[in-house]
């Protein structure tokens, strides 16, 4: 037998495995030089910050990050993005030029380097915030190299193992190399000679590779000039993900004094959704800025179907698939875009990682706003929001399932709960409720609540006569809900109003049944039974479960 | 040291059966033989030595030529009574326990796995799969070497054998370290299948193939081994048709083992040109300038296209197929004009239509300045590579931890040993012609020929038309470990090394 001993480490290696001997050595950089505004962030910072400065620019990265992440949940452009981010990075984070002289350039540089190495410890402790950090820090990299103009100086000075291709091996593959070179439909060819190209192993360039956009020979890419940004980037994301790797192994040994870890920690909690905790008091009032992270501010115009939802969501952190359909077509109904319902729902889910919300919500959502799916669907704009009746008659709630009407689906404790919650609490308008719904009349009871809610603004919408009499008849569909709401609230601000009434870009409150089946509609989920105690509110015994007309 | 004689083979002292098995055949054949042949199984047993000299010669002999001493050779018919093999069923265990005993060649499939002759982590942390004949599928099986592999098939007797990864640990043992146990090493495969072809073939459909629609596989075959072998750089790519209607590649090189996932998806990406399913109207699209592989594809594929596809498969004779090409053509006045030629001669064969396209296309030209003759030339060659591009069951490529059904398993269906395919010969392969397990059999027992060959009893393989695949298969293996990056390097532990990534 030729195996024996199993755990001896081979001589070799033996060096390798006690890196405790390196760990505490001294650094033999000092002062860092930053020559070129891009920086691959091979090198650790050394010297000495304020811990304000510590926070603050790490803050401040953060924003600039969680900007960029919004920025692709909402399938923007590179071109959108980089118009999107100029500001912000320009007010974050600013990295001049080496010939704009500016006198800041070490300051700006510096707090670069060090804001991504702070974020780098707060951001390796999992393996998904690795992955996460990772990515957007790419996208950063990759947005500021596609702008940098001083980029070649920077690539020259990477030292990345590139083997120039010759003039003979251009000559020998000359037809080929001209073929990954040509800009189809441009006039202007560059010609071969003129063209520069690399070898490097096709392992390093995957993206070129699947995309055919590069010769391939005995396993060497030939890289064209233009295409050497893929190579930069992957190779910026392999360092940081190795680096990140080494990080997180060194965490559990880091010379702490208690200062550090509640910044860090605050830190990484706050990458986990940027924006869940944001509502300014404010937005409102200054028209209608229905985004993603304006929803919280928002729901309190919204029906109590619809807030029920919500507070669902933000409580789970997820909702079911019926839920999301009627929530995500109330909120369209109300003017929010697909790329900021996308971020909402992204943020409101935010459990699950960015793959398992591609793969099983992102489509459907797309599906619900007509960007994807069949003809017909994509030239209607996708489906209609969802009127009283609907809600009322179809796929009544079952366990773990947020949608369907409160005044109808919940019994009348968990509604007079919900009501309360809301700050509906008046002893005659609860008793009027439970009348109207013992009655059936289910619009009646919304109603009810929403003259309770504004009695205050309707009252003086009646006397200034600002709004018409049918403006303010029954409600029946919750879009005109919130519309009517919004508007009451901003009476007083006239250019609120305005924009308000602009922003009611709902369809007509007709029922819209037909329009609203989807073939797409996927299987409740399976844990529903499971989820079934969780949910108190919803599918009480005493409900009577009608089957839609 | 009784070697065991099963009780049917009693009267095996033909005159054949003289010159046999010597003393000292491998551990596992004997276990086998003692513990597991049962009575009604036509095994043939293993017969004493007729002399002290031929023993001796005989012993001598092993020492020398160690990776043949697997092969069991025994000059005895495989049974005494006249069984019609050609009527037992391909998945009859009696007949496959035959087959894995005398013709399976375990050695070097272990070599293969292994990628080198010493046991080391590459084989012993493969997983390997076998579904047995009541569909039972046994998962994670491992084992150290090849005798011990073959003691459990015969115990076994799977109908089919999936080769897996090689992972971190012991496959066996996967439960004692889940969160450490993850696929690290596997060739690089491609599964190709005829039923993808279904819309374009107009001689078969499903599970069945027969000449004209092989030429697909053949075509498929000679642009993926030209990507493999000039683009990406791999040597060893051994060819394996599947026993019925495809072929797998398996690409045994080093830097193709250890690729992850995401670059064994970009291969096949790279590869992939025909996109889409039969209802998606058209289905290449292409960038223009065509990349340099699919330039030298469409080389490849050209005269392909003009005998096997216009000639034979013969694709749009009907008019109703013939639409389908005018669909692909970009010019309306173009459409307009071939349908209306050729409604006119119903029945006309697809080469002439395919000349049609150019003749006509002229006189449309001729009347309009703008006609795009490049926008023609492009789609024409969208649909010789719609026609001719191989279609690649992508995922098989594309997953580390994919099972593939391993080389020389029998096929159920149609009893076909799953042979490697000679390149040399890749246009004569003849899938319809490939052994079947009765007729191997049945060859073993006919075998007139010489027993000794270069002072060496023959094997039982090499009596049989197996032995032209399994004398590829060797080379091929040689070949692959002589490649290895640690076969010149002599280490003092191979077995720590072999499985290890970097």
């Amino acid at each position: 037998m030729i195996r024996q001993d199993f755990n001896r480490i081979e001589a070799k290696r033996r060096h390798v495995v006690d890196h405790r001997k390196k760990q505490f050595a001294t650094p033999t950089y000092s002062d860092t030089q930053y020559p070129h505004r891009l920086n691959f962030y091979s090198t650790p910072p050394t010297g000495d910050i304020k811990l304000e400065e510590f926070e603050q620019w790490a803050i401040d990265r953060l924003r600039v990050l969680a900007e960029l992440e919004a920025c692709s949940f909402r399938n923007k452009t590179p071109a959108e993005t980089a118009a999107h981010m100029k500001p912000l990075l320009d007010k974050y984070l600013p990295l001049e030029a080496n010939t704009s002289a500016s006198s800041h350039l070490a300051a700006q540089r510096k707090k670069d380097h060090y804001s991504h190495f702070i974020l780098r410890l707060a951001f390796s402790s999992t393996k998904e915030l690795r992955q996460r950090f990772a990515r957007v820090e790419t996208m950063l990299f990759r947005l500021r190299f596609t702008a940098d103009d001083e980029r070649a100086a920077f690539v020259s000075g990477l030292d990345l193992d590139w083997e120039p291709v010759t003039d003979e091996e251009k000559q020998e593959f000359a037809e080929e190399l001209t073929a990954t070179i040509t800009v189809p439909g441009s006039k202007k060819q560059q010609t071969i000679e003129e063209a520069s190209f690399c070898k490097v192993d096709w392992m390093r360039v995957p993206d070129l590779v699947e995309g055919r956009k590069v010769f391939l020979r005995h396993g060497m890419a030939f890289v064209p000039f233009k295409e050497q940004q893929s190579l930069v980037v992957t190779e910026f994301t392999a360092q940081l993900e190795r680096a990140l790797e080494l990080t997180a192994r060194a965490l559990p040994r880091l010379d702490e004094d208690d200062r550090l870890t509640p910044i860090l920690n605050h830190l990484s909690k706050n990458f986990v959704t940027p924006d869940a905790g944001y509502s300014g008091n404010g937005a409102a009032i200054e028209g209608a800025e229905i985004t993603a992270r304006n929803i919280d501010n928002l729901s309190q115009h919204f029906p109590m179907c619809m807030t029920h939802l919500h507070r669902t969501l933000r409580r789970d952190a997820h909702l079911k698939h019926y839920g999301r359909l009627q929530y995500s077509l109330f909120l369209k109904g109300i003017g929010l875009s697909l790329d900021e319902c996308l971020t909402f729902w992204r943020q409101g889910f935010s459990k699950i990682t960015d793959d398992t919300f591609n793969k099983e919500y992102r489509y459907n959502i797309r599906h619900v706003y007509g960007d994807v799916g069949g003809d017909s669907n994509r030239r209607s704009g996708g489906y209609s929001p969802y009127s009283c009746q609907k809600i009322l008659t179809e796929h009544a709630p079952g366990p773990g399932e947020a949608h369907g009407c409160p005044y109808r689906h919940f019994n009348m404790e968990n509604l007079a709960a919900l009501l309360q919650a809301t700050g509906v609490s008046d002893r005659a308008v609860l008793q009027g409720v439970k009348e109207d719904k013992e009655k059936q009349k289910f619009h009646l009871a919304c109603n009810r609540v929403f003259e309770y809610v504004h009695r205050n603004e309707i009252k003086r919408a009646k006397d200034e006569g600002v709004m018409s009499a049918n403006q303010l008849e029954t409600i029946v569909h919750p879009n005109e809900y919130f519309k009517r709401s919004y508007l009451l609230k901003n009476l007083n601000g006239s250019s609120g109003a305005s924009s308000g009434s602009g922003s009611g870009s709902y369809p007509p409150a007709a029922p819209v049944v037909g329009a609203a089946t989807t073939p797409s509609q996927e299987e409740e989920d399976a844990a529903a039974a499971g989820d079934a105690g969780t949910d108190a509110d919803v599918g009480g015994g005493d409900v009577k479960m009608e089957e839609g007309s | 040291m009784p070697h065991s004689v099963t009780p049917k083979t009693e009267d095996m002292d033909t005159p054949m059966a003289t010159h046999s098995q010597p003393t000292n055949p491998p551990a596992g054949d004997e276990d086998v033989t003692m513990t597991d042949a049962a009575p009604e199984l036509p095994v043939a047993g293993q017969q004493k030595p007729e002399s002290g000299t031929q023993q001796s010669a005989m012993k001598l002999d092993d020492l020398f030529d160690v990776d043949d001493d697997e092969f069991p050779s025994s000059n005895a018919p495989a049974t005494i009574e006249q069984v019609d093999y050609a009527s037992m069923s391909a998945s009859d265990p009696a007949l496959l326990r035959v087959f894995y005993q005398r013709l399976f060649p375990w050695r070097i499939f272990f070599q293969w796995l292994n990628h080198s002759p010493q046991p080391s982590k590459d084989f012993e942390h493969r997983e390997l799969a076998f579904t047995l004949s009541n569909d039972a599928m046994l998962r994670y099986m491992s084992y150290r070497t090849a005798d011990l592999l073959r003691k459990d098939v015969l115990r076994l007797v799977p109908t089919r054998i999936e080769i897996g990864p090689v992972y971190t640990t012991n496959p066996r043992e996967r439960k004692m370290n889940l969160s450490g146990f993850r696929p690290q090493s596997k060739e690089l495969c491609f599964d190709i299948d005829l039923t993808d072809y279904d819309d374009i073939r107009t001689c078969c459909d499903k599970a069945n193939i027969c000449h004209k629609c092989w030429r697909f596989m053949t075509m498929a075959i000679k642009v993926i081994t030209a990507v493999l072998r000039d683009d990406f750089g791999f040597k060893h790519i051994m060819w394996v048709y599947s026993g019925r209607r495809g072929v797998h590649a398996w690409i045994s090189d080093k830097a193709a083992r250890v690729l992850d996932d995401r670059k064994r998806g970009v291969i096949a990406g790279y590869l992939q040109v025909v996109v889409g399913g039969a209802q998606g109207g058209k289905r290449v699209n292409l960038r223009r300038p065509l990349h340099p592989h699919i330039v030298r594809s469409i080389n490849i594929l050209k005269s392909h296209f003009q005998d096997d596809i216009l000639e034979d498969q013969d694709p749009w004779r009907e008019s109703d197929r013939a639409e389908k090409l005018l669909q692909s053509l970009p010019d309306l006045n173009l459409r307009d004009a071939l349908r209306r030629k050729w409604d006119a001669s119903p029945g006309r064969p697809s080469a002439l239509k395919w000349q049609d396209i150019d003749a006509v296309a002229r006189t449309v030209a001729s009347k309009n300045k703008r006609f795009d003759t490049r926008a023609l030339l492009e789609a024409k060659q969208d649909i010789v590579l719609e026609y001719t591009y191989p279609r690649l069951d992508i995922n098989v490529s594309k997953k580390l931890n994919h099972l593939l059904k391993s080389p020389f398993v029998i096929h159920p269906g149609t009893g076909r040993v799953c042979v490697p395919i000679n390149m040399r010969h890749i246009e004569t392969f003849d899938p319809l012609g490939v052994p079947t397990i009765q007729n191997l059999i049945r060859e073993i027992d006919e075998y007139k020929g010489p027993a000794v060959k270069n002072d060496r009893p023959i094997h039982d393989w090499e009596k049989t038309s197996l032995k032209p695949y399994i004398d590829y298969f060797r080379t091929h293996v040689t070949i692959m470990i002589k490649d290895e990056p640690d076969y010149k390097i002599k280490r003092e532990k191979i077995s720590q090394e072999g499985g290890s990534l970097w």
